[in-house]
């Protein structure tokens, strides 16, 4: 972090409450007046030999005070390991005050690099954005936006326990504004890379190096980091393994070129992609590419993204590219890991899969900690050793044929880049830009001989007078000689002093934030609730269904059961062959227009759990006996080990005497097996069930226990993973307990109902 | 032009250097392909440029975005929009934002015109 001086943050909120919603409208007040209170990039703190529940951490860095964490957690003291590498999640739903709440979801996950992808067309916008206009397929990044997100970004991180990186794109025609606005702004991160105007943009490329340079400048003078365009060459490349060599290129490119014009080399983050996946034996084609280019880049940043090229809908497949990925991470090396939602290949992607991309790194990298002491690659083995080297020896045969092509701008005219050739291989597929072509051709100026530009942290001739310079700029050879500032001209610069920083509110009276949410107003003052994946109250929902079909029958198949469930404007976002005949996987989506009142609703009470020192002693005084068995044809017994063992911290934790009597056993058995033992509580466990033989046999053991006479001797208890506790109870049981019971919860339960009942 | 892979063929002047020889070799050329694009941006401006640097003495976007393209129009970019704002907020005693809102409304451009000459 650079050394900003404490800044004013008028417009501060008082500190989120984990129980309440984010108030986006009490968010947007008094926005004028709020400041960054910090700028520049946050690694996260390294905590070597970390040591959390009974486990020795090698990779990761100081926990969260607030945090989700990985699911199977409560295995292991709820334990929330954070990895060494900031975790990206990049999110743009067109609306930012939705987003908002998305990041918040986000961060608790273990998310610290929030990026904003910008909406359609922004690039091409020469100058700002002012207010909230609706975005498509991204978010229209101005001013009120990103100080708004700052803004929540700062109570967010507050709320978690570690700053926050909010990130977003300096690349376009208007990049020195962007970097400028971004600088004031608190922004820590940005993509810029010149490059990618030139290729994927088409905006002239002499004004997108020229740009570049100020913008760049502008970025460093508050350590932004700034990540790189290259993956995009991959993303975009026919055969995108094939463009290896091009993507060492196009890094250097970037990298020199940054340096050059005042970034620091630890500020410069590569972008960059494994190039593959399967079918192809993806991570032996990409670990060559993976070293060679950390080999010629060790001082700089490495931004590992997830693969998107071969992306399709299926959100598995998609995981597990990630975690391929992410493997080949573990064994190079990450500063920053990026994610990508795994249903990015189907949607505009959604509050829950950002929080499934994050979790996938997160477990991903805790599960490989360490792996690197134990499991290293070997340079020596021919194959990668030759094709690291391959790469390399590849990438400078590029070099030099662009420097006998006549240089960069040449070298773009005869289509070099985005080829699908391995260099020096052409397929002639490459893109081609004219130096005089493209958006804002013909907008650079030469700068005069008495070019004078008054503020801080411009790149380039500047005819300050003399005594005037920043430290950073070329106006003087050293800095001690130095009296004043560029912007003691004007009295200061908006980068020296945050008060000259002018805000617009909206310039749109209809197309803004106000008017999105009075769409909701009466939703959220009610506290009534609709799904939604990315927008407030958007409705839509994803129901996933086998129906025994051919996939084209399935899927028109599928819209008619749609229907049927009241979903409006459905559509089939992935399908998956079971078989040809046999049957078709279908996730359909659907908007479904209705909404609950939360306040009509009847939710029982969650189960009282007791202290083990009151179990305990009731179980002792009463001389507690159990006989549990899985009743009917069935052969599970994991579940029914899982609530009495004691090494599951069952039962018999707490002195309850238990006796197991096995699987498939009818229930007069365990009936008489309780009056033998005079155990006072039955369990029994129906697992998987066919037909009603759950409900039959629950029925059937409370009848035997009113025949016999011992019905209200004995507290009858059955579960299973379909079983719930109201089912349980009207098929005569005392209760019931489904998926995720713990022995606490059965025990808690016969302590009270024991007492309640005098037994 | 489509070409085959010529890697073997052409590799020979590479195939003799370390490792480290080739890495450094590799930004040498890095450093060659990079050096005339700093040159033509260091001498050279846009008015994305001059947009950042009028934001940067206080000015909002939209006379931002005015007083660029005046400049522009009239051939002053080169000389740098903010030094034709500071020009004129020298000129008349009053800070560079509201100098800029004047030149904005299309008020004042004599005063540049005095000092650089250029098309009314």
């Amino acid at each position: 972090m650079s050394d900003t001086p404490a800044r004013p943050t008028g417009g501060a909120m008082p500190p989120l409450d984990p129980n309440e919603k984010l108030d986006i409208a009490k968010l947007l007040e008094d926005l004028a007046d709020y400041r960054p209170r910090r700028k520049g990039w946050h690694w996260r703190e390294q905590v070597p030999d970390q040591k959390l529940h009974k486990f020795v951490y090698k990779e990761t860095s100081k926990g969260l005070r607030n945090s989700i964490p990985l699911p199977a957690a409560h295995y292991f003291g709820d334990i929330d390991p954070q990895p060494d590498c900031v975790i990206t999640t990049e999110i743009a739903s067109g609306r930012f005050e939705d987003d908002l709440r998305r990041m918040r979801m986000a961060a608790w996950h273990g998310a610290d690099h929030m990026m904003v992808i910008r909406t359609a067309g922004q690039s091409h916008m020469d100058g700002l954005l002012e207010g909230t206009p609706e975005g498509v397929g991204g978010i229209a990044v101005t001013r009120k936006q990103v100080r708004a997100t700052r803004k929540a970004l700062d109570l967010i991180e507050d709320e978690v326990g570690r700053p926050i990186n909010f990130h977003s794109y300096v690349s376009g025609v208007a990049g020195p504004e962007m970097a400028v606005m971004f600088a004031e702004e608190g922004v820590n991160g940005a993509h810029q890379d010149p490059q990618y105007n030139v290729l994927y943009r088409n905006i002239n490329m002499y004004r997108s190096f020229v740009d570049a340079a100020v913008a760049k400048h502008v970025m460093a003078s508050v350590r932004m980091a700034q990540i790189d365009g290259a993956h995009n060459a991959n993303a975009t490349a026919v055969e995108a393994w094939n463009v290896m060599p091009e993507l060492l290129v196009q890094h250097a490119i970037n990298s020199a070129y940054s340096v050059a014009v005042g970034m620091p080399k630890e500020d410069i983050c590569l972008s960059t992609v494994p190039p593959d996946a399967a079918p192809a034996p993806c991570m032996r084609m990409d670990l060559p590419y993976a070293l060679a280019l950390r080999d010629l880049f060790g001082e700089y940043k490495m931004r590992a993204q997830e693969n998107t090229r071969y992306m399709e809908s299926d959100g598995r497949d998609a995981t597990v590219s990630h975690v391929m990925n992410l493997v080949i991470s573990r064994l190079t090396s990450a500063d920053i890991q990026s994610t990508i939602t795994p249903d990015e290949g189907r949607n505009v992607p959604w509050h829950y899969n950002n929080v499934a991309a994050v979790n996938t790194a997160k477990q991903s990298l805790v599960g490989m900690d360490g792996l690197r002491e134990m499991v290293k690659l070997d340079r020596e083995a021919p194959e990668l050793n030759q094709k690291v080297r391959e790469i390399k020896e590849r990438a400078v045969l590029f070099f030099e044929a662009m420097l006998r092509e006549g240089g960069y701008f040449a070298s773009v005219e005869e289509a070099y880049f985005v080829d699908s050739g391995l260099y020096p291989e052409t397929h002639d597929d490459g893109i081609a830009r004219k130096s005089d072509g493209g958006v804002a051709a013909g907008t650079i100026v030469p700068r005069a001989a008495d070019y004078l530009a008054p503020v801080c942290h411009h790149f380039g001739l500047n005819h300050l007078p003399e005594g005037y310079g920043d430290a950073a700029g070329e106006a003087v050879a050293a800095a001690a000689d130095v009296a004043h500032k560029p912007c003691d001209l004007i009295g200061g610069c908006t980068l020296c002093d945050a008060e000259k920083v002018p805000f617009i509110d909206e310039l749109d009276p209809e197309d803004n934030v106000n008017a999105r949410l009075a769409l909701t107003a009466e939703l959220r003052a009610k506290g009534l609730i609709r799904p939604e994946v990315q927008w407030a109250a958007d409705g839509w929902v994803v129901v996933t269904m086998f129906l025994p079909a051919a996939p084209r029958v399935a899927e028109f198949a599928a819209l008619e059961l749609g229907k049927a469930m009241n979903l409006q404007a459905c559509e089939v976002i992935n399908k998956q062959v079971m078989h040809p005949a046999e049957g078709t996987l279908i996730e359909l989506k659907g908007r479904l227009d209705a909404v609950v009142d939360p306040a009509t609703l009847t939710i029982p009470p969650e189960p009282v759990v007791m202290s083990d020192a009151e179990i305990k002693a009731f179980v002792a005084e009463k001389k507690l006996k159990c006989v549990a068995a899985t009743v009917g044809e069935d052969e599970h017994s994991v579940g029914m080990r899982e609530i009495i063992d004691i090494k599951h911290g069952g039962l018999e934790k707490w002195g309850f005497a238990c006796e197991y009597l096995g699987t498939s056993v009818p229930v007069e058995k365990v009936l008489d097996a309780a009056l033998e033992h005079a155990a006072q509580i039955v369990l029994i466990s129906t697992i998987i069930t066919h037909g009603d033989m759950h409900r039959n046999n629950m029925q059937k053991l409370a009848d035997l226990a009113v025949e016999k006479g011992v019905r209200d001797k004995l507290l009858l208890i059955s579960g299973g993973t379909q079983v719930t506790d109201e089912l349980a109870r009207s098929w005569g049981m005392d209760a019931g307990f489904g998926r995720g019971a713990k022995g606490i919860g059965v025990a808690s339960f016969v302590v009270t109902t024991m007492r309640e009942r005098g037994m | 032009m489509a070409r085959a892979d010529t890697y073997l063929q052409i590799r020979g002047h590479l195939a003799a250097l370390t490792d480290e020889e080739l890495e450094a070799r590799f930004w040498e050329l890095a450093q060659q392909v990079v050096d005339p694009l700093v040159e033509l941006a260091r001498t050279h401006t846009s008015p994305s440029i001059e947009r950042s640097v009028l934001m940067r003495m206080g000015i909002d976007s939209p006379t931002c975005m005015a007083v660029a393209g005046e400049c522009e129009k009239r051939g002053l970019l080169g000389h740098g929009a903010g030094q034709v704002v500071l020009h004129c907020s020298t000129t008349w005693g009053c800070p560079a934002p509201e100098a800029a809102r004047r030149l904005a409304a299309g008020e004042g451009w004599d005063v540049a015109l005095a000092k650089w000459g250029g098309t009314a």
